[in-house]
């Protein structure tokens, strides 16, 4: 799996720290550090994590064994913005 | 209906079922002030500008003294709670309680409840097994949530008897104060707030003297950079998460399974594809909002936005279920879409007080409704809509009856 | 006649589109041309042989040894499977008339329209000899971050960090982190103090030091030392002390990748490639050009906000929103043309503080702490020019800068009305303390020739003389 966080759009609201702690850590108060690259093992725990940003910061890709197929990506960052 | 201003009509209880058509009509105005000095803002754009705004307060004391609000708390016997509180006391209360909860002081409690979670609810299930109508309220989105915040606060469960009433008439006071009854309404969550006040109290006696590994044991012995919470302190904050900690969640429930009966085909989805919930949830959040809108809030300067001035002093009112079905924002706003995209929405607010048990919330929610997914069979709603609950601001229905051929193992 | 909405449909169907630089900016762009409808030829030219990959991590996570380097490609928002990927192979050439790109590798790539998205590297340490030391190292790419991280894991005694810009700052924060003995240097007054100025930057000065970070601020390295093995050994420093350490981390900010355009006629050197905020590249006379758009580090543009200044900003967020607005004008009519106007924004993780930043922190002169406690490191400042605000900067405190974000888009007044909280009363506003813009370079670059009206025009002086050293803006690796 691949995940990007926008830290720009991301507030420290620290949802995905709850619900994937293996892949979201808070530092301090309200800096995050993710696991860009976590395992398929984690893809539900990453996605609970990404539909819970209060924010809509989480974009994840879910690679389907190889690496082409791209199964479901997460809120375009333009049409996120556009709502902002 | 003459002289009744939009605001009045979303309180009146005869809107109680569905309030939308109204949001709808005073997102017309967004910024919409009132003959009693009130202004509901109901905007997307403009609610998510004042929740970040740092002249709109929280604390009712920056009230009018002849507000009534403001009086409650004045009479109050215990301290503001740390969501009626401006930074920094706000900020200070609230990280004190975090560490007790969530990162990055408490990794990953609330993940690891899911399984006991899980266990809970299919208890309860379990127990109606012989049933053909069910009470989703009584029988079920009461039930777990007030025993998930007693487990971990550490109250005993059994106790839920003398506190229900408490906290349903505090939770009722939330509303807006509007007239006679809306005093009445103050009046008595004041009482409740003050008893219930004493009931933790003495509670926070036991847990100090033989501290367990539950939350409030937690709070009471833990110091940090920002000191130990003070008695008033824990005993506000603790009347607050139990209150909070279920009086949401039993309406988000509730909300949800409504929602699904009314819309079986996603009700049938959900139970071939329980990752579905995930989204789901989110939608539910935005669609129906346990908290539909922001009461406690006051303007402390002379706020502009898009050209209207709310005065200083006066009560803003935020409209979360109204901007969460702004069409501005949203595509199809009035339509349930469970796995929309691009799903920002305000159902557990934004900026500093963005609900601090969200994440238990989420947990509890999907849990519940997966569950119900999945065992219920062939449920078909009894009354719709069913009787609502009195409160505006905490809506959600007060039963909900479902009729079901059975219940799976 | 031709319509003008033919040719587009036309070349949407079956043009080509070329885009120089496979980060960010590049996989944006070639997600946002398919995804508004481009079908024709796709080229991206990138000179790693990577994936598109995020860069901010590298300083952090990747370093703290959480992540791996390999797993920080970026996720695509859009099949690219039709894309042609030439990666590994740099772009050595443009010629505007052929339009055809020259690669590294001897071919050449020819196009309609074309994005440049080369980014910039990381400045080395200028003493050649010195900088092939083992134990000297950059980090810029993938590859950079890996060896500095296997590094970190022997547990060297002594960490040097020269330069105390947003990622040496963010890599002495690992450092500690890791537990490790690190001493910054930092030629100017404080750390930050190109992106912050050096009244904030002071405050970041103190959390360095809090968190045991040797700082040394008005000092710089005159030499690195190795041992007959030719291992890092010693550093010199301007105040004539020196140091035993074994590693050297060279974070002295970057260089824009445009030496390959030199020739082009395009308005390109060391402070980038100049646009219009529609993102299209200026050529050498300063006349715009219609097929060449430019986005991300690379690209110098004006910003109405900042009095249309061209400014270059090294931000992972003016990668994406460059990107994108790029790459829309490239496939649209001119009525549909969008600005690249969004107002500038960064962040940097260091030593459990996440710092943010709304606005442009170095057009101002002034700046004052709106809300907070500078002592506990949790605060807003708003940074004002000539009584505007123009931008913000928070620690800890993110969530209220969505607030300053409006008043630097409505050009408020600065200072700006105080908050109704946790204000420090009264607003005191001192001076930002930027270090003067200092010329890019004493050195003429470019003069004008000939003599006739129609024969006058700009052109490159031979010889570029050796670039300038200038200070990052933070936000990115």
């Amino acid at each position: 799996m691949r995940v990007l966080v926008d830290l720009n759009r991301c507030q420290g609201y620290a949802q995905c720290c709850f619900l994937a702690p293996e892949s979201f850590k808070l530092v301090g108060e309200e800096a995050l550090m993710y696991d860009s690259g976590p395992d398929d093992a984690l893809k539900e725990k990453i996605e609970r994590a990404a539909a819970s940003c209060p924010v809509q910061a989480i974009m994840v890709e879910y690679m389907n064994g190889h690496a082409d197929e791209m199964v479901k990506s997460g809120t375009s960052e333009a049409e996120a913005r556009h709502g902002a | 209906m003459a002289g009744k201003s939009l605001f009045q009509q979303v309180n009146d209880y005869a809107h109680r079922a569905n309030p939308y058509p109204l949001y709808a009509e005073m997102r017309k105005t967004p910024v919409l002030g009132d003959e009693d000095g009130n202004y509901a803002v109901s905007s997307y754009r403009l609610i998510t500008e004042l929740l970040h705004d740092p002249r709109l307060s929280s604390d009712i004391r920056a009230r009018p003294p002849d507000d009534p609000k403001q009086q409650a708390v004045a009479q109050s016997s215990i301290s503001p709670a740390f969501i009626r509180t401006d930074p920094p006391e706000h900020d200070r209360l609230r990280r004190m309680l975090t560490r007790q909860f969530g990162p990055p002081h408490t990794v990953g409690m609330i993940d690891n409840m899911r399984g006991d979670l899980e266990k809970y609810v299919n208890g309860l299930l379990d127990r109606m097994q012989d049933r053909k109508q069910i009470d989703i309220v009584d029988d079920y989105a009461y039930p777990f949530p007030v025993d998930v915040i007693c487990k971990l606060l550490g109250i005993p469960p059994e106790d839920e008897k003398r506190f229900h009433g408490w906290a349903e008439d505090i939770a009722f006071s939330l509303d807006p104060a509007i007239g006679e009854e809306g005093r009445k309404l103050i009046a008595k969550g004041l009482v409740a707030r003050n008893e219930l006040g004493q009931y933790m109290r003495a509670l926070i006696d036991v847990h100090r003297k033989q501290p367990g590994n539950d939350m409030l044991s937690r709070l009471i012995t833990d110091s940090s950079a920002d000191g130990r919470l003070t008695e008033e302190e824990l005993v506000s904050s603790s009347v607050t998460l139990l209150i909070a900690g279920h009086e949401t969640t039993v309406n988000l429930i509730t909300n949800g399974t409504l929602t699904l009966l009314r819309n079986p085909d996603v009700f049938e989805r959900l139970r071939h594809e329980p990752d579905l919930i995930i989204p789901l949830v989110e939608e539910t959040l935005r669609f129906e909002p346990p908290v539909q809108f922001n009461s406690q809030r006051t303007a402390l300067a002379d706020i502009t936005i898009d050209g209207v001035t709310i005065p200083k002093g006066a009560p803003v009112y935020l409209m979360i279920a109204a901007g969460n079905r702004d069409p501005v924002r949203f595509n199809e706003p009035d339509r349930f879409i469970p796995d929309r995209e691009d799903n920002q929405h305000l159902g557990f607010g934004s900026g500093i007080h963005y609900c601090f048990g969200a994440p238990l919330a989420r947990v509890e929610v999907q849990i519940a409704l997966n569950a119900l997914a999945r065992r219920l069979i062939n449920p078909r709603l009894v009354v719709d809509p069913p009787p609502y609950r009195q409160s505006a601001v905490l809506r959600g229905p007060r039963h909900l009856l479902v009729d079901v051929d059975g219940i799976k193992p | 006649m031709v319509h003008r909405a033919d040719v587009l449909q036309s070349f949407k169907k079956n043009g080509s589109i070329v885009i120089v630089g496979a980060s960010l900016a590049g996989l944006r762009a070639t997600e946002v041309l398919r995804k508004e409808g481009f079908a024709g030829r796709l080229t991206v030219i990138g000179d790693e042989p990577y994936e598109p990959y995020d860069r901010p991590p590298l300083s952090k996570q990747v370093l703290a040894g959480w992540v791996e380097a390999e797993h920080t490609t970026l996720p695509r928002q859009h099949p690219l499977d039709d894309v042609d990927w030439r990666l590994g192979i740099a772009a050595t050439g443009l010629d505007l008339r052929a339009r055809e790109v020259h690669l590294a590798d001897g071919q050449s790539v020819d196009f309609d329209r074309m994005l440049i998205a080369t980014g910039v590297r990381a400045r080395h340490w200028p003493k050649e000899d010195e900088a092939r030391l083992a134990g000297v190292f950059v980090v810029r790419t993938r590859d950079d971050a890996r060896l500095l991280r296997q590094k970190l894991e022997t547990k060297p005694r002594h960490v040097l960090i020269v330069g105390a810009g947003f990622t040496g700052s963010e890599m002495a924060s690992v450092c500690r982190d890791l537990g490790l003995t690190v001493t910054v240097t930092e030629r100017s007054a404080s750390p930050l103090i190109g992106a912050l100025g050096g009244e904030i930057g002071s405050i970041a000065g103190d959390l360095q030091r809090q968190h045991g970070v040797d700082l040394r601020c008005n000092t710089t390295v005159t030499a690195l030392e190795g041992d007959a093995e030719r291992t890092l050994r010693r550093a010199h420093f301007s105040d004539g002390s020196t140091l035993d350490v074994d590693v050297a981390v060279i974070a002295l900010g970057s260089i824009r990748n445009t030496e390959w355009l030199r020739g082009s006629r395009l308005a390109a050197g060391q402070l980038g490639v100049a646009c219009d905020a529609g993102c299209r590249a200026f050529d050498i006379n300063g006349i715009i050009t219609d097929d060449i758009f430019v986005a991300g580090d690379v690209a110098r543009f004006p910003h109405p906000l900042y009095a249309y200044q061209l400014i270059a900003l090294e931000h992972w967020g003016n990668a994406v929103a460059q990107a994108e607005a790029a790459a829309h004008n490239m496939v649209n009519s001119e009525a549909e043309r969008r600005p690249h106007i969004s107002i500038p924004a960064f962040w940097s993780i260091q030593f459990g503080v996440n710092i943010k930043s709304v606005g442009l922190p170095p057009f101002a002169d002034q700046v004052v702490i709106m809300q907070g406690s500078v002592e506990q490191h949790r605060f807003v400042a708003a940074y004002g020019h000539k009584g505007r605000t123009v931008a913000a900067v928070s620690f800890n405190q993110g969530r209220w800068l969505p607030y300053y974000e409006r008043l630097i888009a409505s050009a408020a007044a600065f200072p700006p009305t105080p908050p109704a909280y946790d204000v420090p009363i009264p607003l005191h506003p001192v001076p930002a303390k930027f270090p003067a813009a200092n010329a890019p370079t004493s050195t003429p670059t470019i003069a004008l020739t000939g003599y006739a009206p129609d024969e006058i025009c700009a052109t490159y002086l031979e010889e570029p003389p050796m670039t300038p050293v200038t200070v990052e803006s933070g936000g990115k690796a």
